[in-house]
């Protein structure tokens, strides 16, 4: 049944270190069409930027999959087994071939000594057989289209001669220069000003129509997700906790922690409202809640606590294709 | 007039940078011809993005930053300082009542210390406590105020997650009992769910102590719930500044429409509205002629590009930096 | 489908506990639970640990002096003697060797012959009355081991029939020493330039830069030999020993200096700094209180590190006839011995105190590796 691009079932990843076995990601589904943006909302610790990884198989060497996990790329007809390949050459398709990434701080992400120019013509090289002319051509395009003035000159310069909102513009030019269904954006805009937010924002939803790419856009901003996102899937110390397109996430939250994450944020059309946080403190990994992993943290289920300490939520699956994994709103038949 | 606790007149901060050994060294123009006046008691915000010389002004009014031109004057019941020219003692004294919290909630606190060896460093530096009595019973007062109980007193920072660490870091601002506070970005490192609380906190305590508050910030939702004056920075300028209703009811100066427009709405319904604003800060080293604003205004004109505005009162606490600001209002 | 991925908690105050002490742990507490994971190092440290030790006591476990007063004339050259329980006269509880005599005959020739008789076996017996020694201002005679009558080498005599033995664990001992003192001196130099550089910045840092760098290309070899030829005979092996020492430490400075400068420099910009500067600390409380234990942890590994440098440097002078000079005992006087054919083709015992210096270097290195990779227990607390 599923056409869509990209398929997570039953994620669970643990790391090695020195204090043990730590969970990062617990039992992740989500699924993601072709063209559509999914925003993965979350703050730290809660896993996001691992699960990303995981889709490129860019973990850490102490990272343990779980057996039952399973990631299904579908691409032109073919379905590949993403936890399971293998080599530099089969992983090819998984890192710049069908799924791109970008990262948040894009001056960490540009090697340093390389010019701009050098690093795209790279990528496209490893990826196709064009010629290196083609490749430049190709660059240079890429770099016009993501709105970067006199492009050719810039093809030639280092990435300390860019500003911040440029850098991440050529970051997305060079994710993109092989022509991605997957774009993975790890924070692409936590780290620009507000107004150069705005702009790469446009431009990334420019580019999703015109490529009819899919987006997993990662972010803890929620205002971002709101004007980017087709569905969102919110996630918390290593689970997903809730999944819904934009409206049903944002407007009509279902698990306390995104009521709570709503609730915290300052609101421009109601300068009144008291700020009310969510209580406590996010666990750290090592100390993982039993039951649901927020219920150290829940003020709406004080009548069912004991179950919510002691029983894992399952995610319940409304009559809207809304998903959630809380006790009260299964409990209370919440459609 | 007498209630204004701190105000800057024309206040410059120039850092010069190495030059070529010929010619004139270029120097960063990071604030430039500042006015400002913050009322006692008041919850004063300052936003800005990057290059905007946010952090620098509020340095330079703690004398953290070097003052090149215009001076910083504050005012309470005891005493009045200038702080271009003030003495070696008199700012000692005047560290008692101007304090900084930091953005960064895990570089600001020692590694080595134990909490309560942070919070009570100011008392001891600064000698105001007499007895270590007196200096326990006083750190305890303070960290019970910021929601830290005994037992976090013993151990060093790392057992603390951020939102911890950004307490432990107002109690540190708050022991010696200041009248100035200035908080420089400092929720912008923390998770959305633990910004609310240190916000709420700070609030708390402006309310029952009266001290004076600088809060610092990129965010202008943040700025919006907390403050009750605004002032907008664009490279070392104020562009707009009013009280806080006003500011979001009667925007008046383009750059700060743009700054509003720009933050992301959390309505998916409400989209594409964003006013972009085209091109690049421009660099403080050199900043563009007349109206610094002018290289990315929508509504530039010739004289925007060769004079430059002048800080007036367009209404009651509500003063522009725009030829333009009737007409664009 | 239960939680089995945390961690297995067996008891809630066993771990309230742990976890508290970890909350207040101070630095010097954590650097120790992260060097004790790490095994290279534990064993590294142990073995430094029986080394100095020996070294200190070096006149107490072994059984002879390591000078000519010492020496056994009967036995030069002689190779070493192991204990054994057991020959074809029988098993013995007491650990015995044979005892040699010195002949002339007409069947040697006419030359002195050293002959092993295995017949008659000299026990070895513990806390024997051997040469006097001085330990901790104290006099005392009683040795770890010895034999009835006789001597026991275990690792042999040299040309001159010094027990080889003796004479490594009394080396051990000096080069520690000149070692301790060279990174001491070196140490000293390096905290008040360093720190003065990195502390202060501008000119101040940049004329202290060109000096250390100066001093640094100074060529070690060429200064010894002018100063080898500077040196009067007429010092006493000990002045000899103070003034390498000394010479060592004024060589060794820069690369200390550059390092101290390098975590002032970085720790001088940190925003606690900064809040401490904005109470009105004075520049030395912001020192003593936090920049001096920022870098405690790091100058500690620099100077273990530094260790083993000092050593080998003092052990190649005195190899070379620049250093230290016989009688005195230290690794690289003995090391001269070694260049002779005969000994390296015949005499091969003379090589066991390189084992020892190897091990000496290996030890330091290992330790010096591990705190420096537990030194930083707070590189993982970003967010």
């Amino acid at each position: 049944m599923t056409d869509s691009l990209i398929s997570v079932k039953d994620l669970t990843l643990r790391f090695k270190t020195d204090e043990g076995l730590v969970t990062a990601v617990n039992d992740v589904s989500f699924e993601i069409a072709p063209g559509e943006v999914l925003g993965l909302v979350g703050e730290s610790g809660s896993g996001k930027s691992v699960t990303a990884k995981a889709l490129m198989m860019l973990n850490a060497e102490n990272a343990v999959y779980d057996e039952d996990s399973q990631i299904t790329l579908s691409v032109d007809g073919e379905d590949y087994d993403v936890l399971a390949l293998r080599g530099a050459r089969d992983q090819l398709i998984i890192r710049g071939g069908a799924i791109s990434m970008i990262f948040q701080e894009p001056m960490a992400s540009f090697a340093p000594a390389i010019t701009i120019g050098e690093q795209m013509v790279e990528q496209l090289l490893i990826h196709s057989d064009m010629t290196r002319a083609e490749a430049k051509e190709i660059s240079i395009e890429m770099l016009t289209r993501v709105g970067i003035p006199e492009p050719a000159q810039r093809f030639g310069q280092y990435a300390f001669e860019f500003s911040g909102g440029m850098r991440q513009r050529a970051m997305i030019a060079m994710a993109l220069s092989t022509k991605p269904r997957l774009l993975i954006a790890d924070e692409p805009t936590t780290a620009l000003d507000v107004t150069i937010q705005a702009q790469v924002i446009e431009l990334m939803k420019d580019l999703v129509e015109e490529f009819h790419m899919s987006i997993l856009f990662i972010t803890h901003d929620l205002g971002v997700i709101a004007q980017t996102a087709d569905r969102v899937a919110v996630m918390y110390l290593g689970n997903v906790v809730e999944t819904g397109t934009v409206r049903q996430v944002i407007n009509s939250p279902a698990h306390p922690y995104t009521r709570g994450l709503l609730n915290s944020l300052p609101k421009l059309n109601d300068l009144e409202a008291e700020l009310s946080p969510v209580p406590g403190d996010i666990p750290s990994p090592l100390d993982r809640p039993s039951g649901c992993v927020f219920h150290t943290r829940c003020t709406e289920a004080a009548e069912i606590a004991e179950r919510c300490r002691t029983e894992i939520p399952l995610t319940t699956v409304g009559s809207d294709n809304h998903k959630v994994a809380c006790h009260l709103a299964s409990g209370e038949g919440k459609a | 007039m007498s209630d204004i606790l701190i105000r800057a007149n024309n206040l410059s901060v120039h850092f010069p940078l190495r030059g070529l050994g010929f010619g004139e060294r270029p120097v960063v123009r990071a604030v430039e011809g500042i006015n400002i006046e913050i009322e006692k008691g008041s919850f004063f915000g300052l936003v800005g993005e990057s290059g905007s010389g946010k952090t620098t002004l509020g340095r330079a009014m703690l004398k953290a930053a070097p003052i090149s031109h215009g001076e910083v004057i504050y005012t309470d019941d005891e005493v009045n300082y200038e702080l271009s020219t003030i003495s070696g003692d008199e700012l000692k004294d005047y560290r008692k009542r101007a304090q900084l919290i930091f953005q960064d909630p895990y570089a600001a606190l020692s590694p080595r210390m134990t909490v309560r060896d942070i919070i009570a460093e100011p008392l001891e530096v600064m000698k105001l406590t007499s007895s270590r009595e007196e200096t326990d019973a006083r750190v305890r007062e303070i960290a019970a105020m910021c929601r830290l109980n005994l037992e976090h007193l013993r151990r060093f920072p790392h057992a603390f997650s951020g939102g911890q660490r950004q307490r432990i870091s107002i109690a540190r601002a708050l022991v010696s009992g200041p009248k100035f506070i200035v908080a420089d970005e400092s929720v912008a490192a923390l998770d959305v769910s633990i910004q609310a609380d240190v916000l709420n906190l700070l609030n708390k305590i402006q309310r029952e102590s009266g001290i004076t508050f600088l809060f610092i910030s990129h965010d202008l939702s943040v700025i919006a719930h907390t403050c009750d004056f605004v002032a907008v920075m664009y490279l070392g300028q104020i562009v707009e500044a009013a009280p806080t209703r006003k500011l979001f009811a009667d925007t008046s100066h383009p750059y700060t429409k743009a700054l509003l427009s720009a933050i992301p709405s959390l309505d998916p319904d409400v989209r594409g509205n964003a006013q972009k604003l085209e091109g690049e800060i421009p660099s403080p080293i050199n900043p563009p002629p007349g109206c610094r604003f002018n290289t990315r205004c929508p509504h530039a004109q010739e004289r925007c590009r060769s004079e430059i505005p002048e800080w007036r009162e367009l209404s009651a606490g509500h003063h522009v930096a725009c030829h333009f600001a009737e007409e664009l209002s | 489908m239960s939680d089995t991925a945390s961690i297995e908690k067996t008891d809630v105050n066993v771990d309230q506990s742990r976890k508290e002490a970890y909350f207040t742990a101070s630095q010097g507490q954590l650097i120790w639970t992260r060097f004790k994971k790490q095994r290279a190092a534990m064993a590294g440290a142990a073995v430094l640990l029986i080394l100095i030790l020996s070294g200190m006591f070096a006149s107490f476990l072994t059984p002879y002096d390591p000078t000519i007063e010492g020496r056994n004339p009967d036995y030069q050259n002689g190779a070493p003697t192991i204990p054994k329980f057991w020959d074809e006269n029988g098993f013995s509880f007491r650990p015995f060797i044979y005892s040699f005599e010195r002949t002339r005959s007409i069947k040697t020739n006419f030359r002195w012959v050293t002959e092993v008789n295995r017949d008659k076996r000299r026990y070895v017996v513990l806390f024997p009355e051997g040469d006097e020694y001085t330990l901790l201002g104290m006099t005392f005679r009683t040795h770890l081991f010895g034999v009835d009558e006789g001597k026991i080498h275990l690792f042999g005599t040299d040309g001159t029939g010094k027990d080889i033995f003796s004479r490594t664990f009394h080396a051990i001992n000096t080069s520690l020493a000149v070692g301790t003192i060279g990174v001491f001196i070196a140490f000293v130099l390096a905290l008040i330039i360093g720190g003065i550089s990195g502390y202060r910045g501008g000119w101040v840092d940049s004329v202290l830069q060109m000096i250390t760098d100066a001093v640094r290309t100074i060529p070690a070899i060429p200064l010894f030999m002018a100063l080898a030829a500077f040196v009067p005979a007429t010092w006493s092996s000990e002045a000899r020993f103070f003034f390498i020492s000394l010479i060592l430490g004024f060589i060794g400075w820069p690369t200390l200096a550059r390092r101290v400068r390098t975590h002032l420099l970085t720790e001088r910009n940190q925003e606690y700094v900064l809040a401490a500067q904005l109470c009105g600390a004075s520049a030395s409380h912001v020192i003593r209180r936090h920049l001096l234990p920022s870098f405690t942890s790091y100058i500690i590994v620099d100077l273990i590190i530094s260790f083993p440098y000092m050593v080998l440097s003092e052990t190649a002078l005195s190899f070379i006839g620049l250093g230290l000079k016989e009688p005195v005992n230290s690794l690289g006087v003995m090391l001269q011995n070694v260049t002779k054919a005969d000994v390296l083709l015949n005499y091969q015992w003379n090589f066991i105190p390189v084992i020892f210096f190897i091990t000496l270097v290996l030890a330091f290195v290992f330790v010096g590796d591990g705190l420096r990779d537990a030194a930083d227990p707070y590189a993982d607390t970003k967010k």
